[in-house]
């Protein structure tokens, strides 16, 4: 088999990119109306939380299988290093994960302990989400890496910065769960989420300005890319949209608009994951370990993309139709 | 106490396989069990076929959850703890899992709703051909990832460059020489698996006198499919031992626990292996019968574990009994089926009642036979990852201490000996609920604008299986 002299690992690190940020967008979005859930108004309303994810939750959390899986087959460097860096969160990420997924399924099915599975999924929810701003907090932080492996401790990831991300996670999924619940939920209910995401929205704010400010004080060749001049001109438009998606947020989350408060948020992920693109390109494991370095050999690469190429977007038509399917509002007794 | 960052890994990795295992031995098998039951009610209309399907697809929703969280640790472990493995054999494995990934994915977000939910929303002929693809989805995800486990026993179609694995022929990687029996041991072994679970819970049906009919038609369909199976699985088990005596000898000999290279090879039975005095004790031995079943001759040669350096052994007493459990396990099956077939020739298959309890034991059988089967193959592997390449004592994270495994594998323990006994409890409730009489409304988040099932519940116990 001859290869194409096209090079692969642009096309992978686009295909890891959107599974990375379909997961963050979708199950983002599920683990915050598990953080919001316990704090519903009674037992009724949190039903309606529920199952304002319940048949979609499952496939958003599958991106996550596609994401890592797709750093292992494209990026195997890249999966070797960060994982063991990372791997107490890892590790309870994905303890929170699995309590969470069952608490879920056996809520339905346990009904004299719904009780206890309530408090699995919120508290699975939330050492999840705080697990994934570890990890995000390490990223940016850095690996010290020896050769071809990570060369510091299973400990270095825990410092004050990460535990602000995780913090700065927690808002934010917390923000996009609001905003989801905003859009599924009426009369009340939806009032109580515009309560709660007025208050979670200058958390989150405060968060993505905080991390920003840290991350170039910390890295200084970031800040370098960001305030060296033209550059500064040309990346003008990251700050600028952040103020209007902020604006926007906070207007839709005052009422009346039911879209508005996911909007923005979704806006405010998208353009939080590309500044950080930004910053740390073209590396992988930062600070030294590039997209290039750590690519799969091109026959490796090239085998699996058949498959991701062909069922990639199938995957996406298919999401999209399950969203269609289940759109509208949730509603207590309307069963027809 | 010094804590060991490899063995705990091995420790870990077994704990979280051996419980993910488990689940698809069962949701494969079940898997094609609804499959045939759907396509039977679309040909028969015969409605038993499908208060069978209905009841089965509630505990198959159940265990392919717990398979898909339990899954998802799976690839992580790859990276967190073996990350010198998937350094080395990534450019070869990680394809391949990619796919399994894949697979599993288009199943998750496709087919399986519909089964689940949609039986209302969508054609009955739709609705089979749902179950069908959740059936080959099953199936092809145990392709790929018994190919990947296939290739680290018996690696080909690679170049080994400075330490590193880099794929030279795809084919030959996949249909590595112990492949095709490993995929067919493995997936009749499944099928085996699901076929006495559904026996058992057949025989129970029976037993409790309530819906007999149902029961009578469980039992009758498992009892067809294991004639087949399980004579097939001993012919093929025997060509799986044949194809590992080629590839695998040093494993072989350490189901064996035969130390000397012998001619003719003495059957042992049972032994207590003595790995530092490199002996059995209390050995029971049959002459010339090892010779026969091994090497299909009389005086066929089988080499000793000594032939090998030490370092080079798996360890012996845990491939040893598991043999001998999974063999057991084998023996037993037979001896049921057997049974079962002189039973329905007196007629008296479904009123002989410690036969049906009997079912109801072996329910367990396979499930007892796949764990076993699982620890001779992996345990038999050591001490390598990679067959004779890589050994599992350079494949290991070296970021990671003894205590940092200790710590996680202490998480996982206690978060799986919460999940598990909820979710076997929660089958267990739907199997005593038994295949009722189901109403055909729509189940509560079928409908998209869900009704309140935890409301609900409580005054009318019995509905639990609107919860979907």
């Amino acid at each position: 088999m001859s290869l194409p002299a096209v090079d692969l690992v642009g096309i992978w690190a686009a295909v890891l990119a959107l599974a990375l940020f379909m997961y963050v967008l979708l199950d983002g979005f599920d683990l915050g109306v598990g953080i919001l859930y316990v704090f519903a108004p009674d037992s009724a309303s949190r039903s309606l939380v529920i199952h304002s994810i319940a048949p979609v939750w499952d496939g958003n959390e599958t991106w996550l299988v596609l994401g890592g899986i797709g750093l292992f087959a494209a990026f195997p460097l890249a999966f070797a290093i960060i994982t063991p860096a990372v791997y107490f969160p890892i590790s309870v990420m994905l303890l929170g994960l699995i309590f969470r997924g069952v608490s879920f399924e056996f809520r339905f099915k346990d009904a004299s302990r719904s009780g206890y599975w309530n408090y699995g999924f919120f508290g699975g929810s939330v050492i999840a989400t705080f697990a994934q701003g570890l990890v995000l907090g390490a990223f940016v932080q850095g690996f010290q890496v020896e050769g071809r492996h990570f060369s510091g401790s299973s400990f270095d990831f825990l410092t004050p910065f990460t535990i602000f991300t995780g913090l700065a996670l927690i808002a934010g999924y917390a923000l996009l769960g609001a905003g989801w619940l905003i859009l599924k939920t009426e009369g009340p209910l939806q009032q109580w989420a515009r309560g709660l995401a007025k208050r979670i929205f200058w958390l989150f704010m405060a968060a993505i300005v905080l991390v920003s400010v840290l991350t170039a004080q910390m890295q200084p060749a970031v800040a370098a890319r960001w305030f060296s001049w033209p550059n500064m001109l040309y990346l003008s438009p990251a700050p600028v949209a952040t103020l209007a998606l902020a604006v926007w947020a906070w207007r839709s989350i005052k009422g009346p608009s039911e879209f508005g408060t996911f909007g923005a948020t979704v806006g405010l992920f998208l353009v939080s994951y590309i500044g950080l693109a930004i910053s740390l390109w073209p590396n992988i494991v930062p600070p030294s370990i590039s997209l290039w370095d750590a690519a799969a050999s091109p026959k490796s690469q090239a085998f699996l993309l058949v498959g991701v190429l062909f069922l990639l977007p199938v995957i996406l038509i298919y999401s999209g139709w399950s969203y269609f399917v289940f759109r509208g509002k949730v509603r207590a007794e309307t069963h027809d | 106490m010094d804590l060991d960052p490899v063995f705990l890994s091995r420790l870990q990795f077994a704990w979280v396989v051996a419980f993910h295992i488990v689940l698809p031995a069962f949701t494969v098998g079940l898997a094609s069990f609804i499959a045939v039951l759907e396509g039977l009610h679309l040909k028969t209309k015969d409605s038993a076929y499908l208060r069978i399907s209905m009841f089965w697809i509630k505990i198959f929703a159940i265990s392919f959850g717990m398979g898909v969280v339990s899954g998802l640790v799976m690839p992580f472990q790859f990276g967190t703890n073996w990350s010198r493995f998937s350094d080395a054999t990534s450019n070869v494995t990680a394809p391949l899992l990619g796919y399994e990934g894949l697979t599993a994915f288009f199943l998750e977000a496709g087919f399986l709703g519909v089964l689940l939910f949609g039986r209302q929303r969508v054609p009955q002929s739709v609705h089979f051909f749902a179950a069908l693809m959740v059936a080959t989805g099953t199936l092809i995800s145990t392709f790929w990832i018994l190919a990947v486990n296939s290739w680290m026993q018996t690696p080909q179609g690679f170049v080994l460059i400075d330490g590193r694995f880099f794929p030279d022929d795809w084919f030959k990687i996949i249909f590595n020489p112990s492949f095709p029996y490993r995929i067919a041991h493995t997936v009749i072994a499944f099928y085996v698996t699901t076929g006495f679970v559904v026996m058992g819970v057949g025989a129970y049906t029976i037993l409790r006198g309530a819906y007999v009919a149902e029961g009578r038609r469980m039992v009758s369909m498992a009892l067809g499919l294991l004639t087949v199976l399980v004579p097939l699985q001993l012919i093929v088990g025997d060509q799986h031992g044949q194809n590992t005596r080629r590839y695998q000898p040093a494993k072989l000999a350490a189901i064996e626990a035969l130390w000397e290279s012998k001619s003719p090879m003495p059957l042992t039975l049972f032994a207590i292996p003595d790995e530092t005095g490199e002996r059995n004790m209390f050995a029971i031995e049959v002459p010339y019968l090892g010779s026969i079943i091994l090497t299909h001759s009389l005086r066929g040669t089988v080499r000793g574990l000594k032939d090998y350096p030490a370092a080079d052994r798996p360890p012996v007493a845990p491939p040893f009994f598991a043999f001998r459990i999974m063999v057991g396990m084998g023996v037993l099956m037979l001896m049921t089926v057997a049974l079962g077939w002189l039973l329905r020739w007196r007629g008296r298959l479904f009123t002989a009642r410690w036969y049906l309890r009997i079912c109801q034991l072996m329910a367990l059988a396979g499930f007892i036979a796949v764990l076993a089967g699982w620890t001779i193959t992996e345990v038999g592997r050591q001490p390598w990852t990679v067959y004779g390449l890589l050994r599992t004592s350079e494949s290991v994270s070296p970021s990671l201490t003894g205590s940092d495994v200790l710590l996680t594998l202490i998480g996982y323990m206690i978060v799986y000996l919460i999940v598990y006994p909820t979710g076997i409890l929660l089958m267990a409730r739907l199997v005593r609920a038994g295949p009722t009489a189901m109403s055909t409304a729509a189940a509560p988040i079928e409908s998209g604008l869900p009704a309140q099932p935890i409301l609900a519940l409580p005054a009318e116990p019995k509905q639990e299986r609107s919860a979907p």
